[in-house]
């Protein structure tokens, strides 16, 4: 499977770099090792940048956590701030109260159909309304806004609801500061609730819609859906004690790639007891894989394609409707195709407003306790399922209340192994032994893009690199070296 | 805004150094007001385009601090290609979050995160050629360009950047009332 990961022998292959890798969040490149009759023989996703906050957060006292950790990422930033804010609860051994829960919980299912919308429609729609190499300058939404009108205005205004729901129960759209450890500081105003309520019933047709949107992409072209970027990989999402999806809170749930389940309900505390994590110099993000298996079988993908067909059901009823079409389609196998991400997605917004919708006729938004008491500990994991999928955060915190240790798996470090393979897959198949275009090589950020990726989060790791300075000869030999760490 | 045929559309780049991406989703948080913008304006270089190397350009906006090479030489080519560089948020002004680190022993920091970290195997330092060199601080992007406009807050609101934006190309000196001046 891995074969382009490193090529045997580097010498005479001719160097072609995807910089940046466009309309995904943060910052990637791809490079690609090609031979004299252009034929692939390495091909890697590199994330090149970092920032530190793992280290920079120890230190902090603990509260200041659930808002800082935003900064790791602005398209979901509600993730991290309540990642944090459960490993926190797990800190000050809160038991959470229903009203902060549900509030959380609106503010989450929120984030999920905001970011939804704007992957799939500002990000990767024109890729698959206007074909992989249609003309460059129309590939964005403005291009679409131009040929699809109401696709584009739906799309804006599907995200724009999510971030309201966002504002209401955070206080702003982008970095809010609704949820602290233990709890939540506001309650949903009768005035706000209102105002969302107005509008849900058309957020859920909207998704509807756009369930349907990706639907009729496949079936106009299942030979380009279901082969492009199709490989078996491992599932790993949360899932319910009964096994039905929930993208706030659960425990964790393992797949094989014949649809197996291979570990289940592993308690989040315990993650450590099944994941580990290995590095390779090429990247600055790690390659998580389930201990049992290994690093060589036991990576895995997570996001709305794994957590579709990892959990049982779907708790809300047009979304389970939609779950059970999409697992019909793989007709007793588990959908595997790298677009598949997208109809699964779409999936799960459709789910997201129809949790919104019920959420907001309850009454325990409005009223009761915010806070719960417990007794301190000096350890805590969150885990939840953010929009790219399953994100954990882990930390110790001293008697002094200053956190001690940070460790952070966000959605993209989860699928790194699988994206890597994804941008392999389609260079085998659709660049090999070709002349490269543009239009080509926009397969494999199409590839990329699928993944929901979340580049900036997956850059969080650390802060400064040793010097290293090279000096090499044309064929790429390194000639001298000179390292400063 | 009207939508003239005669007039050349403004033409604006985006991009975003060290950043958490945050001040691209406030750009998009203008909503359906981004339909009008599209009207007058035409986007270049941007995170929301396929353009990879931005060309001529009247105004460039930019999220995120400087932390690597690569940062300095994304950043020197908007400068030469945009007339008005504008810093968007507290990143590309003072650093940000990220900043946090210029205090920190970063190579111990590197030790931590890549090899003594629990749940670690094959630690290392990544330290391949296509990795662009680090700086061994975050620096704002006035001290690597001269920049004509800020735009404050993490992230400024997309009704911030919406005036700012309508201001300067209707030909007006941006100004930001004090509701739409946050630092938070």
């Amino acid at each position: 499977m891995d074969s382009l990961e490193t090529a045997a022998d580097r010498e005479g292959l001719r160097r072609v770099v995807i910089d940046p890798v466009s309309r995904v969040e943060g910052h990637g490149k791809v490079t690609l090792l090609l031979d004299e009759e252009d034929h692939v023989r390495e091909a890697r996703l590199h994330i090149v940048e970092f920032r530190g906050f793992e280290v920079f957060i120890q230190g902090r006292p603990y509260w200041e956590v659930p808002v800082m950790v935003q900064r790791l990422c602005g398209i979901c930033p509600v993730s991290h701030h309540l990642a944090a804010s459960k490993a926190m609860d797990r800190v000050l051994g809160t038991r959470i109260t229903r009203s902060a829960e549900k509030l959380r919980r609106l503010m989450h299912y929120g984030q999920i159909l905001q970011s939804h919308a704007l992957h799939f429609f500002h990000l990767s729609s024109p890729d698959l309304l206007f074909g992989f190499d249609s003309e460059v300058g129309k590939r964005n939404i403005v291009g679409v806004a131009a040929a699809h009108p109401e696709v584009a205005r739906q799309g804006v205004l599907l995200r724009k609801f999510g971030q309201e729901v966002i504002r209401v129960t955070a206080g702003k759209r982008i970095h809010g500061t609704g949820s602290v450890p233990g709890g939540m500081n506001r309650h949903l105003a009768v005035e706000d609730r209102d105002a969302l309520r107005a509008d849900i019933d058309r957020m859920v047709e909207w998704s509807r819609a756009a369930v349907a949107l990706v639907k009729r992409l496949h079936r106009a072209d299942p030979a380009l859906y279901d082969e492009f970027g199709r490989f078996p990989a491992n599932l790993m999402s949360l899932v319910r004690p009964d096994g039905g999806m929930d993208l706030y809170h659960g425990a964790l749930r393992f797949r094989d790639a014949s649809g197996k389940v291979l570990i289940d309900q592993v308690p989040d505390q315990a993650y450590r007891s099944v994941i580990r994590e290995q590095v390779k110099p090429w990247s600055y993000m790690k390659f998580p894989y389930l201990e049992q298996l290994g690093p060589e079988a036991g990576w895995y993908q997570v996001g709305p394609l794994a957590r579709v067909q990892n959990c049982d059901f779907i708790p809300t009823p047009l979304a389970e409707s939609e779950r059970r079409e999409f697992v019909d389609y793989g007709q007793g196998e588990p959908v595997r195709a790298t677009l598949a991400y997208h109809w699964a997605r779409m999936i799960e917004m459709l789910h997201a407003a129809e949790v919104i919708r019920d959420l907001l006729g309850d009454g325990d938004l409005l009223e009761g306790p915010l806070m719960g008491d417990g007794k301190r500990g000096n350890e805590g994991v969150g885990i939840i399922e953010a929009p790219r999928g399953t994100l954990i955060h882990h930390y110790q915190v001293g008697d002094d209340d200053l956190v001690t240790m940070c460790n952070l798996i966000v959605s993209t470090t989860h699928n790194n192994q699988a994206m890597n393979t994804a941008v392999r897959e389609v260079a085998r198949r659709y660049l090999d032994g070709r002349k490269l275009t543009e239009g080509l090589l926009n397969h494999i950020e199409v590839a990329i893009r699928a993944y929901d990726p979340c580049l900036s989060c997956a850059t969080h790791a650390l802060g400064k690199m040793p010097l290293v300075l090279e000096l090499a000869a044309a064929n790429g030999e390194v000639l001298d070296r000179v390292v400063r760490d | 805004m009207s939508d003239s045929i005669l007039m050349p559309r403004v033409r604006v780049a985006t991009t975003s150094l060290a950043g958490c991406f945050g001040c691209h989703m406030s750009f998009l948080d203008m909503d359906e007001r981004l339909l009008d913008l599209a009207k007058v304006v035409e986007f270049d270089r941007s995170p929301l385009t396929d353009i990879k190397h931005c060309g001529p350009c009247d105004i460039g906006l930019i999220e995120g601090g400087v932390c690597n090479a690569e940062n300095v030489h994304v950043l020197r080519e908007f400068r030469r290609n945009c007339k008005t560089l504008v810093a968007v948020g507290a990143c590309a002004i003072n650093g940000g979050l990220p900043a946090q680190r210029n205090h920190l022993d970063l190579g111990d920091c590197l030790q931590q995160v890549y090899v003594k970290r629990d749940g670690v195997e094959d630690g290392g330092v990544p330290d391949d050629p296509e990795l662009p060199l680090l700086l061994d601080r975050v620096h704002p992007i006035h001290e690597v360009v001269r920049v004509d406009y800020f735009i404050p807050g993490c992230p400024p609101s997309g009704d911030a950047i919406w005036t700012f934006l309508t201001d300067l190309i209707g030909g007006r000196t941006p100004r930001l009332s004090h509701p739409l001046l946050h630092f938070d």
